[in-house]
């Protein structure tokens, strides 16, 4: 947990990229990476999910039927700024690997930090999906993207 | 001209006679000529493969990687139950209780055991630790690795989990686990090169059933194998797809 963390409750209108939006339950509480683990998903070339492994259901406190099918935004923390997400797609819809440290939110109102690396699946030359792998970063990175993030909103 | 047959240098020791008891019952199963090198390094092995002198290899998911993007080779089977992971370790006298607990300039014990490396230096992350705040030393085997962090030449190592696992009991109560790592989508393969695609399905269904023959078992129990799974072309990609995002 963060020390910074005052565990705050607050209602947030979050608007996605495709315009739709919705109200969500924002608390400042961080949940702790667990050491060792990789959350690892799958996503078709839109961002829904495909495919998510135990870690990412454990994490984000939806059920694997409630991701499977939705879109990866479901994991959108109010505080990240949208043109964090538009270089992430810039980056790999154009066949790059794309890496950097994101604040998700989990279904039940608090967040967690990452460091991602997304990468293109491509099949016999032909670009069909994502792969997203997240990692624990360390407390620096998150002060230093915290700090970023808060100028870009 | 019989096809060749190599296993990642990153095999247990005391399994090393069940790959040429493998390799025997591979040749009479599939009635052609395989003969097995095994190579003390993976630069070793990796110019045998760049020279295309390999056909047929149990790599390390890595390998598998460059095997199957660069060089046409295809993933046949992978061992059931077994996942590569890997543990950060320090002395039991280390103050460290955490990763976070390391600073730059600890002293690292490692292998050239490419996955466990990669994994290892993913776990030091946390801690703000990379190869340019750290300084490394290389060891052969794992036995070595111990050595160097009880002998205090070393203040944290990479052990593959299971190598570390065998280690003996008075060797590892010297010794404590920082971290594990839970990845299980990692695991070594057993890959097909280009020259030898013809026996692609008969050795995929000979494998997958091999358990299920008593010679056939024996030689899995003499490789630390309880069966083989076979593998779609779709797992391979995933696996390898997770492996490219895995850098250092």
């Amino acid at each position: 947990m963060s020390e910074k963390d005052t565990g705050t409750v607050r209602e947030e209108l979050i608007k996605y990229y495709d315009g739709t939006e919705r109200v969500a339950t924002i608390i400042d509480e961080e949940v702790a990476f667990p050491d060792g683990k990789l959350i690892v998903s799958r996503t078709d070339l839109k961002g829904f999910i495909t495919h998510v492994n135990q870690a990412f259901v454990d994490m984000s406190a939806y059920s694997r039927e409630e991701l499977v099918g939705a879109n990866h935004n479901i994991l959108r923390h109010p505080d990240m700024p949208a043109v964090a997400f538009k270089g992430l797609w810039d980056t790999i819809e154009s066949g790059e690997k794309w890496q950097g440290y994101v604040k998700n939110l989990r279904k039940d109102g608090r967040y967690y930090w990452v460091k991602a690396t997304v990468i293109p699946n491509v099949r016999d030359g032909r670009l069909v999906g994502y792969t997203s792998v997240r990692r624990k970063p360390s407390r620096s990175k998150i002060t230093e993207s915290e700090q970023l993030y808060s100028t870009l909103m | 001209m019989p096809f060749n047959f190599t296993v990642s240098p990153d095999f247990a020791p005391d399994h090393m006679s069940g790959w040429f008891y493998f390799n025997t019952w591979l040749q009479r199963n599939l009635e052609t000529e395989i003969h097995l090198e095994l190579f003390d390094s993976f630069d070793e092995q990796r110019e045998a493969i760049r020279a295309g002198k390999i056909d047929l290899i149990y790599a390390n998911p890595y390998d598998a990687s460059m095997l199957v993007r660069e060089h046409g080779f295809k993933a046949v089977v992978r061992p059931a139950g077994k996942r590569d992971e890997a543990v950060v370790v320090v002395p039991a006298s280390s103050s460290a209780e955490a990763v976070e607990d390391l600073s730059a300039g600890v002293r690292l014990a490692t292998t050239a055991d490419p996955d466990v490396h990669t994994i290892g230096m993913i776990m030091l992350e946390p801690a703000d630790l990379d190869r340019h705040n750290i300084t490394q030393r290389e060891y052969d085997t794992y036995i070595l690795v111990a050595k160097a962090l009880l002998r205090g030449d070393a203040d944290v190592g990479f052990f593959l989990k299971q190598g570390f696992d065998e280690l003996s009991d008075l060797i590892k109560k010297q010794m404590k686990v920082l971290v594990s790592s839970q990845i299980s989508v990692v695991h070594h393969s057993l890959l097909i090169g280009p020259k030898m695609q013809d026996y692609a399905d008969p050795l995929s269904r000979l494998l997958v059933n091999m358990h299920t023959e008593p010679k056939g078992a024996g030689v899995l129990e003499s490789m630390g194998i309880k069966r083989w799974e076979s593998m779609s072309v779709e797992q391979t990609e995933f696996m390898i797809d997770l492996i490219d995002t895995l850098v250092i």
